[in-house]
């Protein structure tokens, strides 16, 4: 059944916004409600278009009263927040993912007009390690839960969710895990990471990636919102690409740095405020972790591009020193130079 | 002409060997220009990333030109390995291919591997299931990653059978490789069956492969139990050469190799899921892979003349 009256929470941010800018261009909504903390900013208002923004704190119990006075029949819940650098601080990360999830679900269960809650997790919950099998599918068992960072909060926000689902069987609850983040315009860890000059990584290691385009993520929120699909899924592109491959294609030079150093650097990184690795992430730069996202394209109908491409699409404009272009111009001045020497002898021997 | 005749005893060995001198009114593309040009071609494929792995990071580009061709000439002239049964191989599909282990460094699986993808009819690749201790080293894990092989679980040996790939595994594991000489070709324990019940799940038929030679590479006559264990490795060799002799120890000595591919075992009419849940039926076809190879091996040591002949 298609819903009446959504509610988006972080709605101020990156996915949020964009997927109530797309809600609100669906008719057959009645009303979009944006929550968040601070106001979005003015160029993500103009997209915004006829959704509601509500300033409130999903971590005070107002929420429900926001939920209970709209009757609110679909709540997005995106206010789960992936790098402590865009939440100020890791303290207040964990409690608007951790509190912040408990107060809403609690406001939820509260509300008889709910019908479905669409949640965002990561596969980051799947942790990395060299024991794993290849692919993680929705109901394996990881060998080792993620013990900080932003993994451990959606581990912990999946424990509340599941428990609302025993609480309220009645709404439709789809959970989806979403791979790393890729594309044009979001601003993620692994897209501050790609984008540095030269890009270090763990010597000795070259992990297996998966990525889901921003477009695509988006596209899967809205199915999720306006169809029904009770679930937990992940969502990515198909296929990997190996961390070398994908620094190559974006043309950058890597720095292989020996294991024992890399949590120094990695601190230095994040007080110069350059990019914010957790322990968890270092362990992904060194295991990688890969996502089977088959029950995705079985229940949706549809998939997410490939990672590949999803990747080509954000290095694009991003390009570095050592592009792709410039190395196969230089392969076919050598060739040309073959050729002309060719003719040369050639003359010479005729 | 300057350019030594070839005796009569040397047989090519590749038909892709590079041509020795280019001929120099030749017409347009030389065959060392167009060498040249494949080499270059490769070169920009892996430095702009232009190239595909599959799920488990399986890169064949880099395996076939970077990875196995310095593995050819221990292949060919160092271990003059003799490969029987290729035909109890079949050209597609998924098949499981069980064999024993040994020789203190797993060269057997490499070995294997180049018999399939060299002398196989259909050229086919094998993927290797691997301790996850392989996963864990740096350096080691990527490669071995690269190479087409992946974690030994049944998650990923059934995606791969289930994938038409065909899976190599040795049940025996570091108790296989690391055991002393002593015990040379005494098969040990077979794990607990998994691999039993991947084939079983998949339906895919299981082949026996006994491989003779590897045993004698490395002749492990002690262990260092106690530095093993600080290393953090199951065992960490003494051979007669090694580490006495350094680095000069670490050169396998050059046994005559034989691997035996045989009968396979058809399991896709014995009840799938159903039946690997079964672990009567399970130990049971875990012990009659394990006597086959384990027979198949004393009938090889008979035929083999000598230990490097």
């Amino acid at each position: 059944m298609p819903p009446r009256v959504v509610l988006v929470t972080g709605v101020s941010r990156y996915l949020g916004s964009r997927l109530a800018a797309v809600l609100q261009a669906d008719p057959s909504i009645e009303r979009v409600i944006g929550v968040d903390t601070v106001a979005p900013k003015l160029d993500v208002q103009k997209v915004l278009g006829r959704t509601e923004f509500v300033r409130a704190d999903i971590r005070n119990p107002l929420i429900a009263k926001v939920i209970a006075q709209a009757e609110v029949d679909t709540v997005v819940h995106l206010n789960v927040i992936a790098t402590p650098l865009g939440a100020g601080g890791r303290t207040a990360m964990k409690e608007i993912n951790g509190i912040g999830t408990m107060q809403l679900l609690a406001a939820c269960q509260k509300a008889p007009s709910m019908q479905k809650l669409v949640v965002k997790s990561t596969t980051a919950i799947y942790g990395s390690s060299p024991r794993d099998p290849a692919l993680f599918t929705e109901d394996v068992e990881p060998r080792s839960l993620p013990k900080s960072g932003y993994a451990k909060d959606a581990v912990e926000v999946e424990g509340f969710v599941r428990g609302f689902g025993r609480r309220r069987p009645d709404v439709t609850l789809t959970l989806l895990r979403f791979t790393n983040f890729t594309g044009p315009t979001i601003d993620s860890a692994l897209a501050r990471y790609f984008s540095l000059p030269v890009v270090p990584t763990v010597l000795g290691f070259d992990p297996r990636i998966q990525l889901c385009h921003e477009d695509d993520g988006i596209e899967v929120l809205r199915r999720s919102t306006v169809e029904d699909h009770p679930g937990i899924y992940n969502v990515g592109g198909a296929g990997v690409l190996l961390l070398s491959q994908a620094i190559r294609r974006i043309g950058r030079p890597s720095f292989p740095i020996p294991s024992p150093a890399v949590s120094l650097v990695a601190q230095a990184f994040r007080r110069a405020g350059l990019v914010d690795f957790s322990p968890e992430q270092m362990r992904y730069l060194q295991h990688g972790r890969v996502a089977d996202v088959s029950r995705l394209a079985r229940r949706f109908g549809w998939s997410p591009r490939p990672t590949l491409e999803a990747f080509d699409d954000f290095a694009r404009d991003r390009i570095g020193l050592l592009s792709p272009s410039m190395i196969a111009v230089a392969e076919e001045r050598v060739l040309e130079g073959m050729a002309r020497r060719r003719t040369t002898s050639g003359a010479v021997g005729a | 002409m300057p350019e030594p005749v070839p005796s009569d005893n040397v047989i090519p060995l590749r038909a892709a060997r590079p041509e020795p001198a280019p001929e120099p009114d030749v017409a347009p593309a030389g065959d060392w220009e167009r060498k040249v040009a494949g080499g270059l071609a490769f070169l920009r494929r892996r430095l702009t990333g232009d190239y595909e792995v599959d799920d488990f990071g399986f890169d064949p580009d880099l395996t076939d030109h970077v990875l196995l061709p310095p593995l050819r000439p221990l292949y060919e002239k160092w271990f003059r390995v003799e490969t029987r049964g290729l035909e109890n191989v079949p050209d597609e599909g998924g098949a499981l291919i069980v064999a024993n282990h040994s020789g203190t460094v797993p060269v057997d699986a490499l070995m294997t591997s180049l018999a399939l993808l060299d002398h196989h009819p259909a050229n086919r690749h094998l993927r290797l299931l691997g301790a996850d201790l392989v996963f864990s080293l740096p350096v080691v894990a990527p490669l071995a990653r690269k190479s087409g092989n992946t974690l030994a679980c049944n998650a990923d040996a059934e995606r791969l059978l289930s994938s038409d790939e065909l899976v190599g595994v040795f049940p025996e594991g570091f108790k296989g490789i690391g055991k002393p000489f002593s015990e040379r070709y005494k098969l040990q324990r077979f794990g607990r069956g998994g691999f039993v019940s991947a084939a079983l799940r998949t339906g895919k038929p299981i082949i026996p492969c006994s491989i003779i030679g590897a045993e004698e590479i490395y002749p492990m006559i002690g262990n260092a139990k106690t530095l093993a264990r600080l290393a953090g490795v199951p065992y960490l060799p003494i051979t007669p050469f090694f580490p006495l002799l350094g680095a000069l120890g670490a050169i396998p000595l050059p046994s005559k190799w034989i691997i035996e591919f045989g009968e396979p075992i058809e399991t896709a009419e014995l009840g799938g899921a159903a039946a690997a849940e079964d672990p009567m039926l399970v130990f049971n076809l875990t012990d009659q892979v394990r006597e086959t190879i384990q027979s198949t091996l004393y009938t090889l040591l008979m035929q083999r003349r000598s230990v490097f002949f």
